[in-house]
């Protein structure tokens, strides 16, 4: 192969914030100590009068962006994705959520690729937590490109949003001319007839690495990139269900409650259809490095591929 | 307004707790009727609000983090203008816009609350966000003593000392009684004005039943710059109704019919007494 561009999606978002900060007068940065981590430090350099280190106290730093909400600032409010959407579950519920504020929350180093941190700071239940709150928006960005997408369109969208972002560099993927993104729209990254694969994130990769290794074998999948997954493109994972039958879901997050379920949501009322989720099968990572542990769980192209090939049997 | 004014006005306050809880059988009459004179003091003289446009951007905010005690947050807001007095009897009914605990749609609330330790974070926020701007107006948070047993109560009080928000203004309803009983007993958040201090307020201790004290206080609050301030305010649970004050058993308890008539008939008698002085 040749050389893939790889960049992290939290690099991403502090270099959004960045280039945002002009256009949006209003935009402010929260962050709990981990400006670095997060990568809003980019946002702290250039606007440092608009950046607030709330210190180590998440709880309280999700009730504060919901006060400079009501005083007409855009929070952007930014965390490690276990502390944001686990801990700080019931503040995002009842001072963001319930009264539908207009505070976006940038969740970074989730799911297992945190990697060598371990278990406890690999969260892989956020997008569940998330997508039960009513009237929350919840992404998760397959690359640079869109992650970068997803903050503009938080940023033009008037309501909560959770942008789900990771630590490791992934490949840029939707670096093309024609890109467009929207809240709420999937998208189909390569067609097929025999399955398709829905993928969130830096699974979106694998599984068009996995597409390519079906393709050598005769089986045509198609790979559909769910970026929001609330609220669900519903329209293009009936209609590719359709088509072939049999839908597979890969995400670097637990199948209990995530894009996988969403789908099956979807399908279980609109178009019965056998699904098989890929994903943490109800286990806790462990310590490793993020590559190592993509790997184990099944969850890079190979693995997707076997997963589909076992399936399809 | 004089204190004659403002006692009439806690008196109404006072009977619209009463008869909104007893309307919706349920809610939480204590706290509210301890809060009762400082939610009056706030809407009626405090507070640069406007009913007939109660989201004016340069108004001061108010979060009720004690949400609980909704009942007298609405009657001073229905006293005050903001909606019919007639409409505190919906309180907690299905279809109303009197939700159990404060919510953001209801006319005058700034923020939804109920979830005890968030309003002041928001309060916080709110602040922060007008120093940010540049705003003059004040943020006001009123918390119970026992809800300040919750963490983050003190992440945000950590907050706004560093922040040095002298725009803002939290208030502790020390009544000294939560649901298990005394606060001291079930577990001592004591000494309330001394927690505060060290996370850099500056705090004034009155008698939350005085007007002239809760005069003093809020003034006190805003000549204070460079920090912000805490009102630690000694109240009494149930404060004007006899049989609830100091009981602990009506934190969260309706009156019945009969408890209802009674608690209005001392409340009436002391309008008839506040009259009375009036025209003295």
């Amino acid at each position: 192969m040749t050389d893939i561009k790889k960049i992290a999606t939290r690099e991403s978002y502090g270099n959004a914030l960045k280039e945002l900060g002009e256009e949006f007068p209003d935009l402010v940065v929260l962050d709990a100590d981990l400006a670095a981590a997060t990568k809003t430090g980019t946002f702290r350099k250039a606007y440092p009068d608009r950046h607030i280190d709330c210190g180590i106290a998440e709880c309280n730093m999700m009730g504060v962006a919901a006060g400079l909400s009501l005083v007409g600032k855009i929070p952007f409010v930014s965390s490690f994705a276990m502390f944001a959407a686990g801990r700080a579950f019931e503040q995002v519920r009842n001072s963001i959520g319930y009264p539908h504020l207009n505070v976006k929350i940038g969740a970074t180093h989730a799911g297992i690729t945190v990697g060598e941190d371990g278990a406890s700071h690999q969260c892989n239940e956020d997008i569940a937590l998330m997508r039960t709150i009513p009237g929350m928006v919840v992404m998760c960005p397959a690359d640079d490109v869109e992650a970068k997408a997803a903050v503009r369109a938080a940023l033009e969208h008037e309501g909560p949003v959770y942008i789900r972002f990771g630590r490791a560099a992934v490949p840029v993927i939707n670096d093309r001319p024609d890109y467009k993104f929207e809240i709420g729209k999937g998208a189909v990254l390569r067609e097929g007839s025999d399955v398709t694969v829905v993928a969130t994130g830096i699974c979106v990769d694998s599984a068009l690495g996995a597409a390519e290794l079906l393709a050598a074998e005769g089986v045509s999948a198609e790979v559909i990139n769910i970026c929001t997954i609330k609220p669900l493109d519903e329209d293009i994972i009936v209609n590719s269900a359709k088509k072939t039958g049999k839908v597979v879901t890969v995400e670097e997050h637990s199948v209990i409650g995530g894009l996988g379920s969403a789908v099956c949501d979807c399908l279980c009322a609109k178009l019965p259809t056998p699904v098989k989720k890929l994903g943490m099968q109800d286990v806790f990572g462990e310590s490793g490095s993020a590559s190592a542990l993509v790997q184990k769980y099944g969850l890079d192209a190979e693995g997707v591929y076997k997963s589909v090939r076992e399936f399809l049997k | 307004m004089n204190n004659l004014e403002l006692q009439k006005h806690a008196n109404d306050v006072r009977k619209g707790i009463v008869t909104s809880v007893h309307s919706a059988k349920a809610g939480h009459p204590g706290g509210s009727l301890s809060a009762a004179d400082v939610f009056t003091y706030l809407y009626f003289e405090e507070m640069n609000i406007d009913p007939k446009n109660p989201d004016k951007e340069d108004r001061d905010r108010f979060v009720l983090s004690k949400g609980h005690t909704a009942p007298g947050l609405y009657a001073a807001l229905a006293n005050r203008g903001f909606f019919p007095v007639e409409d505190l009897k919906t309180l907690r009914k299905l279809g109303s816009y009197l939700q159990g605990h404060p919510s953001i749609h209801i006319p005058g609330v700034d923020m939804s609350s109920g979830s005890l330790g968030q309003g002041i974070s928001a309060a916080v926020g709110m602040a922060l966000g007008a120093k940010m701007s540049g705003k003059d107006f004040r943020v006001y948070t009123l918390l119970g003593d026992g809800e300040i047993q919750e963490g983050q109560v003190w992440e945000a009080a950590m907050l706004a000392g560093h922040r040095k928000l002298d725009n803002l203004c939290v208030i502790v309803d020390n009544n000294n009684l939560q649901i298990d009983g005394p606060i001291d007993q079930v577990c001592s958040p004591y000494p309330i004005d001394k927690k505060f201090e060290a996370f850099n307020f500056h705090v004034v201790n009155a008698d939350a039943h005085d007007f002239d004290a809760l005069r003093a206080a809020f003034k006190e609050a805003r000549d204070t710059k460079g920090m912000p301030t805490c009102l630690v305010l000694h109240s009494v649970k149930g404060k004007g109704v006899s049989f609830m004050e100091n009981n602990v058993g009506w934190h969260g308890k309706a009156p019945n019919d009969e408890e209802y008539a009674e608690a209005m008939a001392e409340l009436d008698k002391i309008e008839a007494e506040l009259e009375k002085a009036g025209e003295a």
